[in-house]
């Protein structure tokens, strides 16, 4: 189980590495946390010629708050992600969504960009980056951009990143993701879950909802944007029956596949299941504020 | 690369593709880092790199270059156990043993973080560690009596040894405990 022979790169600055990428085009890879990548490189399903390890760019690890967004580097490591107290404050689906990914061990390397990157359907981050209406920014030698999460994903391990881009930011909207939660409904601890389903919620102050965001991971082709469940709970109260109805429309609308975590049709009903409790927590944060 | 491992600052030409774990056993011999599953899986493998508990078989040894690791034989030896190694002794935290070095491993980087922590916060720290022989009930009472070793300090610790009929075995000064 040893990689194919390749070349090590270890870029000290995001200049550096942009030039790497570029002179090394569709045969080099960034290397962040490699939670994911070393072992698909052990099996040889990925083979880069030329790594380009993005862990000595201190410049891509922090965590920090402006007016408007949460903003983290992308190579902030998940157990800083789930330590933080802003995070925890501002948006506690992040904070639950980064501690429930993996095993301690694992999140001592992995990071955030690593997760939201390698843009596997079953990875929690995802999920999260939709959710809270996230902007993702990537940067090129030629100048930087910022994407929504819900265009981010473009299907299984593939996303909106061109030739030469790397993550190198999430944006969370500041103060609006208050309301929020995910929750993983794991067969085992650290495994990749049955379903996760992150919810985020805005009251207006006559109770009802005034936006919403609901996403899953793990039951389609890439992380699933509820789309007619977030319709169903704009405009009203959370109350039970919405929550319901919700859960509902995001079983309905999900495209799981069988596999040893459990049947489509069991899927389908736990992405239901788990769809309302994230709702509820997310609700249910109003009264910690 | 350069590499700072237990101490002891060593130098190598290595391939890129080797892991760290192969780095450790098969370039510096120091065979206690166990080879398990090889899949970030079972964490037997478990190394502090810069005071953090990773798995060594999911990182390339180039990545460490310039940094700090710490395998089981800089925790301590036979002759010189740590409280963490005493306390599964103690409590029988190991059945057949090839799990402990990196359940050890773990142990360090939880009570360095939480000198004091609680059942539930133990098996969270160790739910990327697997034993497939005797279970965990006896792990998680070994970190608890760690935890509790060393906030009573190195001396009972050796007492405690030493009521057992074995050999004294001060336990080591740890790095930045």
């Amino acid at each position: 189980m040893n990689p194919r022979p390749f070349e090590y790169h270890s870029p000290r600055t995001v200049d550096e590495a942009l030039a790497l990428a570029d002179r090394y085009g569709p045969d080099g890879k960034f290397l962040a946390g490699g939670q994911s990548l070393i072992p698909l490189m052990k099996l040889r399903i990925a083979s880069p010629a030329h790594l380009i390890d993005l862990g000595r760019i201190a410049q891509l690890s922090y965590i920090r708050a402006d007016r408007e967004n949460i903003a983290i580097g992308a190579m902030t490591r998940l157990d800083e992600v789930s330590n933080s107290g802003l995070v925890a404050e501002e948006c506690p689906a992040l904070a639950q969504c980064a501690i429930q990914i993996a095993d301690p061990l694992v999140r001592n390397l992995s990071t955030i960009g690593g997760n939201i990157a390698h843009a596997d359907p079953s990875n929690d981050m995802p999920a999260v980056m939709v959710a809270t209406g996230a902007q993702l920014v990537a940067t090129s030698s030629r100048g930087r951009r910022s994407i929504p999460a819900s265009d981010f994903f473009v299907d299984t391990f593939t996303t909106a990143l061109r030739q030469g881009e790397l993550l190198t930011e999430v944006r969370i909207p500041a103060g609006r993701c208050r309301l929020s939660a995910y929750i993983k409904l794991e067969r085992q601890a650290g495994d990749f879950g049955v379903v996760g389903v992150a919810a985020v919620l805005e009251l207006a102050s006559d109770g009802t909802c005034s936006s919403c965001g609901v996403a899953l991971s793990g039951v389609g082709p890439k992380v699933l944007k509820a789309k007619r469940a977030e319709g169903l709970i704009v405009g009203n109260r959370p109350d039970e029956g919405t929550l319901g109805k919700a859960g509902r429309a995001a079983a309905e609308d999900c495209d799981p596949v069988g596999d040893l975590r459990g049947s489509a049709d069991y899927k389908r009903r736990m992405s239901q299941v788990i769809t309302i409790r994230a709702l509820r927590a997310a609700a249910k944060e109003a009264e910690r504020i | 690369m350069s590499v700072e491992v237990n101490g002891e600052k060593k130098v190598a030409r290595i391939e890129p593709r080797t892991l760290l774990l192969r780095f450790l056993r098969d370039n510096l011999g120091l065979t206690g880092t166990h080879f398990g599953c090889e899949t970030t899986s079972c964490g037997t493998c478990t190394v502090l790199l810069d005071g953090r508990a990773v798995k060594s078989c999911t990182i390339f040894a180039a990545q460490v270059d310039g940094r700090k690791v710490t395998t089981i034989e800089g925790v301590g030896s036979a002759s010189e156990m740590n409280p963490i190694q005493l306390a599964f002794w103690e409590k029988h935290g190991l059945q057949c043993g090839f799990c402990t070095p990196g359940m050890v491993m773990t142990t360090f980087e939880l009570l360095q973080k939480n000198p004091d922590p609680d059942e539930q916060q133990v098996r969270a720290a160790l739910s990327g560690n697997l034993c497939r022989c005797t279970g965990y009930v006896n792990v998680v009472e070994s970190v608890l009596y760690a935890a509790k070793l060393m906030k009573k300090g190195a001396k009972k610790a050796t007492e405690a040894g030493k009521q057992k009929g074995e050999p004294p075995r001060p336990p080591r000064e740890i790095e930045g405990m």
